[in-house]
């Protein structure tokens, strides 16, 4: 999925698994893929695949029942597994990654002006900051986030929705991160707003030149952001490449049928869905995890299919490929 | 009233009061303010707006939930009023968000069985055959497995089809469905509209669809209805709709909707300034006026524009039509 761009994450076989009292729920599972400096990456899978799950992982934003959290987070050189808790929350989380949780525009402090909840991640992150430049430092993410500069004054309840997502992303953006992790950026809020938070964060990415990982479901909104793709089932990468290739070509067979799902509204197609369930990551099918769902499985399908890299430069896993 | 008219709804008003105090009398929400169309026998209707237009308080008022406070629902040629508690069985309701619509200590062959409990319809045979049928006609099969499960044990595709099937029981004329696939999987989301509409067409449902995605109603009604703040401005067959919107806000809607395309990552949207009204003091004139690019100074902000219908079936209310 690389292209000329240098790479400024690279996940090698990340493991998050969480101890529940039904089992271990391998959530994330193996996943390994690389992000281009001021590249912008979606992640599309159905609920339940471990799209968040993997923003938490790179995070290391961990619930207390987790059971095995493994594998090699790269950026600048510097594993980040093997920082401590404090090292990571002082030189990385909002240094390097910041994050807009799903749902973050409902998590605002309510009784604190968003303005200053907007400075206090630059407060906390930043060393020798006063409280005055942070607050100048806040109209300035305003002003690009397109959130009106009286709002620094009011409080999260006097927003809407699609401002309230404007000041979570603008305390997102305020430390200058290379990577903005954004799950769900705007799945709860209406069309117009959508497209319009959608152009801001182009306009952001062209003019700070900030990579984004952006974790979705919605397929057809997802394109107005993405460089590469990488499309998620049962826990692990199935399909990673180009956007381009993925959206027009997609090659998987869970891609293909992802694709076929997507209601769209210019072109009659006829849709089609993808029949049964995604496989519980309690006890996961061996081998392909799709295999039981998937039109074009055969008796490989039940050892697991390696990733191919393609002559395109995707990488599918899938034994059709292999 | 001719023949084939299931519904007719006519200059609908349904306001809110507000007080402060809990006394003091500040105003109205007009969440349904002069609405009408009527609906024929058999027929599928999409009503689509933003979150806060009004359209599930159309909704609910044509359920009979909310008294409505000027105008009126006929239903079969008489006012909801007359038709007493009969009214709510000839009615299917499809909530938005299945698990919260399901009661979480019954089973589903209690769930099922208790609108045929309360109507008092059919003797004790005849309703276990009845829940037979209508987990059949959902798919939840084998009926076996199912009839025992709890609500949380389903996944939530299987959710709604059990919402689906106690709306059937009591074999309504027509069928109220809520954004009915917006908190669905998008690979589950057609299989469910597939579904709903083979129930339509099987049972010649008249069936009012209520969704802010225009991208899935292609696949579902026969025509449109636009709702912006309060007021329904544009009334189409789907297909000329989709193919030459008329009204400003109509446009802009469709153009901020994003196809699965790699080149939506490449330009940026025109999409209208600004947020819908607040429905409390809702601007005088048309309610797009303040967003609308092509507005007539002096007409749209002090008159509120009528129907036209410039295409035969093709009705607007937009003064650039007159």
């Amino acid at each position: 999925m690389r292209t000329a761009t240098e790479t400024l994450l690279k996940v090698e076989d990340l493991k998050l698994y969480f101890r529940t009292t039904k089992g271990v729920v391998q959530a994330v599972d193996g996943v390994s893929f690389e992000v281009g400096k001021a590249r912008s990456v979606v992640v599309v899978g159905e609920s339940g695949c471990g799209k968040s799950s993997l923003a938490k992982a790179i995070l290391r934003l961990l619930p207390r029942n987790v059971h095995t959290y493994s594998g090699h987070i790269y950026m600048d050189g510097v594993d980040l597994m093997s920082l401590s808790d404090e090292e990571f929350r002082r030189n990385v989380r909002w240094v390097k990654i910041s994050y807009v949780a799903q749902g973050a525009m409902n998590s605002l402090n309510p009784v604190i002006k968003v303005g200053e909840q907007v400075a206090e991640a630059l407060l906390i992150h930043t060393d020798g900051v006063t409280r005055r430049e942070a607050l100048e430092r806040v109209q300035e993410v305003f002003r690009f986030v397109g959130v009106p500069l009286d709002f620094i004054d009011r409080y999260a309840f006097e927003l809407s929705g699609g401002m309230r997502q404007r000041v979570v992303i603008a305390m997102a953006l305020i430390t200058h991160p290379p990577l903005i992790i954004l799950d769900e950026p705007t799945s709860a809020l209406d069309v117009l707003t959508q497209a319009n938070i959608m152009n801001s964060l182009k306009r952001i990415k062209k003019e700070m030149k900030v990579a984004y990982f952006l974790i979705t479901h919605d397929i057809a909104t997802s394109s107005e952001l993405a460089e590469d793709a990488i499309v998620m089932y049962a826990g692990q990468i199935v399909e990673m490449g180009e956007a381009g290739h993925f959206y027009l070509t997609p090659k998987h067979p869970y891609s293909e049928m992802l694709m076929a799902s997507v209601p769209t509204l210019r072109e009659d197609k006829e849709l089609r869905f993808i029949p049964g369930q995604p496989p519980s990551l309690i006890n996961p099918p061996t081998g392909c995890r799709f295999a039981p769902r998937c039109p074009k499985r055969f008796s490989m399908c039940d050892s697991e299919p390696p990733m191919v890299e393609l002559a395109d430069g995707r990488k599918v896993k899938c034994h059709l490929y292999g | 009233m001719e023949n084939g008219t299931l519904l007719a709804v006519e200059d609908l008003h349904t306001w809110f009061e507000v007080r402060k105090w809990g006394f003091v009398h500040v105003g109205y929400v007009r969440a349904v303010d002069g609405v009408t169309f009527s609906l024929d026998q058999g027929e599928a209707v999409t009503v689509v707006g933003e979150s806060g237009c009004g359209k599930s308080t159309l909704a609910r008022t044509i359920l009979g939930l909310y008294p409505p406070t000027k105008g009126e629902v006929r239903f079969l040629g008489k006012p909801i009023k007359a038709w007493g508690r009969r009214y709510h069985s000839m009615l299917g309701y499809v909530q938005q968000d299945p698990y919260g619509a399901l009661p979480p200590f019954m089973n589903l062959r209690r769930i099922l069985l208790e609108p045929m409990v309360i109507n008092r319809i059919g003797t004790k045979r005849e309703r276990e055959e009845r829940i037979r049928q209508v987990l059949e006609e959902v798919k939840l099969t084998p009926v076996e497995d199912f009839l025992g499960k709890f609500p949380h044990m389903l996944s939530g595709g299987q959710q709604q089809r059990a919402v689906i099937a106690r709306s059937m029981v009591l074999n309504p004329k027509m069928i109220v469905a809520d954004e009915p696939v917006s908190m669905l999987d998008a690979s589950v989301r057609v299989e469910i509209l597939q579904l709903l509409q083979g129930i339509q067409q099987a049972h010649n449902l008249g069936v009012i669809y209520i969704t802010h995605d225009l991208s899935t109603v292609r696949y579902f009604s026969e025509r449109i209805f636009v709702m912006y703040a309060a007021k329904i401005v544009e009334k189409a067959p789907v297909k000329e709709l989709l193919g030459n919107p008329l009204h400003p806000y109509t446009k802009a809607l469709l153009a901020a909707i994003p196809d699965p395309d790699p080149e939506n990552a490449k330009v940026f949207k025109e999409v209208p300034p600004g947020e819908p009204p607040s429905l409390l003091r809702p601007p005088t004139g048309c309610r797009f006026h303040p967003r609308c690019p092509h507005k007539i100074e002096g007409l749209c902000d002090r008159e509120v524009p009528p129907e036209f219908e410039p295409v035969p079936g093709h009705f607007v209310s937009c003064w650039l039509y007159r």
